[in-house]
């Protein structure tokens, strides 16, 4: 998975769980989670979204490592499962 | 159309996921249905074979009319017959074997939006007579991808989305364009456009789609505050031991099996609530009638505005684990504005969290015809004693409001005492 594949997914997953964010601007470098009002469910809908699309779990711990798009492909970038 | 809340009237038909000869099981959904609620998925109760569509798209229907006519499944000649034009049918008097009866009475027929090719158009309803509008031609077999949001909002403007072009990632609709087509968009109109006039007065800036649920909100709220005699308890409780109990699992665990501390709460109000019965069921007809379970209304705030409290059957019956799944699928729903018929009606007892926006406490209005909601502000980091030592604890503040008709304080108080040695108990929970 390339870089833009993985912002596609990470898009998609958090369209599943905010659909009425669907093709509106989102500024990359800032919180997700502000910008579409996410709470705490939808934010752990949005991780198994991922999960599913991508093979890479987020632990609590790292949640503030993927807070926004861009800081959240690099974090998915840098697990990707090999095999893949 | 069935009933999903007192106060509903009628709903519009905006889809069909049946044709006719289709075999339905039960907890199928064969339709949505829009309603002061948001886009709700009607499931079906029985299995059956699809016999016939009675309305057609975009129909408001009333309350207790008949969408569709089944057959029971084993007695249905015709199963094999393809969903072909009505003309070469001839309509039976008296339909044998229906499971519901054939009578339709639109309420108001709005022009079909001819989305399907004409052979899929669901029949016409025999019982309305010339009425019924012929698409002006199929259009495009395929569906736009219009997002949920623009769909509420073309809607609201009286906007036909034929006209909106899509703007968003692969050409979806969305709420910009939509608005750009109203004229309130900031830049500039789309040259292929042509304004429509809007169907009601909908002020710039206003979040426009939530107007036919603020108004449902507005009805229930008045209602109450008019009918019911709150009281307002408040008790904050040491959350430090759920919350380490849940981080410890958590660590353990795989994020599809992930709990949140809302899952908790859930069900240390329902067990609270079989302690103190008075405050689960409802008031009906100046008396109270306690439920044998506790079915718990989960207000999720809708991002355009407005609220939706789906219900989760018999939470103190649950393990938290299926609490979470159940929890986690109404909110996804909901998000998506797409609830299931049966999981908007009845609740017993209803929870409002405001957790995540960082509000300490809230005080809220018990929806008729229950006699409680119980509420959670956010959990904050506070000085707290124990055994005459300071320490720092992650607390929660929770409130109750109550219907006087059916209790006291006294047994508000109880239950709130429950409510905090549940949640000081998270591995019983």
């Amino acid at each position: 998975m390339n870089p833009t594949q993985l912002k596609d997914a990470v898009l998609e997953a958090l369209y599943s769980v905010a659909p009425e964010a669907e093709g509106e601007q989102l500024d990359p470098a800032a919180n997700m989670r502000d910008q579409l009002d996410i709470d705490s469910m939808d934010f752990l809908n949005f991780l198994v979204a991922l999960k599913d699309a991508v093979g890479v779990e987020v632990p609590e711990a790292d949640y503030m490592h993927v807070a926004t798009l861009d800081d959240c492909v690099r974090y998915l970038a840098a697990r990707l499962p090999t095999a893949t | 159309m069935p009933s999903l809340g007192a106060d509903m009237e009628s709903g519009i038909l905006i889809e069909w996921l049946v044709k006719p000869g289709d075999r339905v099981h039960r907890g199928d959904i064969v339709a949505v249905v829009e309603t002061d609620k948001g886009a709700i998925e009607i499931e079906i109760f029985e299995d059956a074979i699809v016999a016939e569509l009675l309305i057609a798209l975009d129909t408001e229907v009333a309350v207790g009319t008949p969408l569709a006519r089944l057959d029971r499944v084993g007695q249905q000649p015709a199963v094999a017959a393809p969903p072909t034009a009505a003309a070469t049918r001839t309509p039976p008097v008296q339909p044998p074997k229906v499971a519901t009866p054939v009578q339709a009475t639109p309420v108001q027929r709005t022009p079909l939006q001819p989305a399907k090719p004409a052979a899929q158009q669901p029949a016409a309803p025999r019982a309305v007579p010339a009425s019924v509008p012929a698409p002006a031609q199929p259009a495009a077999a395929v569906r736009r991808k219009i997002s949920p949001a623009a769909r509420k909002h073309a809607r609201e403007y009286g906007i036909d989305l034929d006209r909106v072009v899509g703007t968003g990632d692969g050409g979806v609709v969305t709420v910009a364009d939509v608005e750009q087509l109203h004229g309130i968009g900031s830049s500039s109109p789309a040259a292929t456009a042509t304004p429509v006039p809007p169907r009601a007065a909908a002020p710039p800036g206003a979040a426009p789609q939530s107007s036919a649920m603020r108004r449902a909100i507005a009805a229930s709220m008045s209602r109450s505050k008019r009918e019911i005699p709150h009281y307002y308890l408040a008790h904050t409780i040491d959350l430090e031991p759920a919350l380490r109990w849940l981080e410890q699992r958590n660590a353990a665990r795989s994020i599809a099996q992930r709990l949140v501390y809302g899952a908790l709460l859930l069900k240390a109000v329902a067990l609270a609530a079989t302690e103190v019965r008075c405050l689960n069921g409802h008031w009906r007809d100046a008396a109270f009638t306690g439920s044998a379970t506790v079915d718990i209304g989960v207000v999720i705030s809708l991002r355009g505005g407005g609220l939706a409290a789906p219900t989760l059957r018999d939470v103190a019956g649950a393990d938290v684990d299926a609490l979470m799944d159940a929890l986690k699928g109404a909110t996804e729903r909901a998000r998506r504005g797409r609830l299931k018929s049966s999981e908007l009606t009845n609740a017993t007892i209803t929870v409002s969290s405001l957790g995540d926006t960082g509000v300490e406490a809230v005080y809220a209005v018990i929806h008729p015809p229950q006699v409680a909601i119980v509420g959670f502000g956010a959990v904050l980091s506070r000085p707290w004693v124990i055994d005459g030592g300071l320490h720092v604890r992650r607390v929660i503040t929770a409130t109750l409001a109550a219907d006087h008709r059916a209790s006291d304080g006294h047994e508000g108080a109880r239950f709130l005492a429950a409510l905090a040695r549940h949640l000081a108990n998270p591995e019983a929970l």
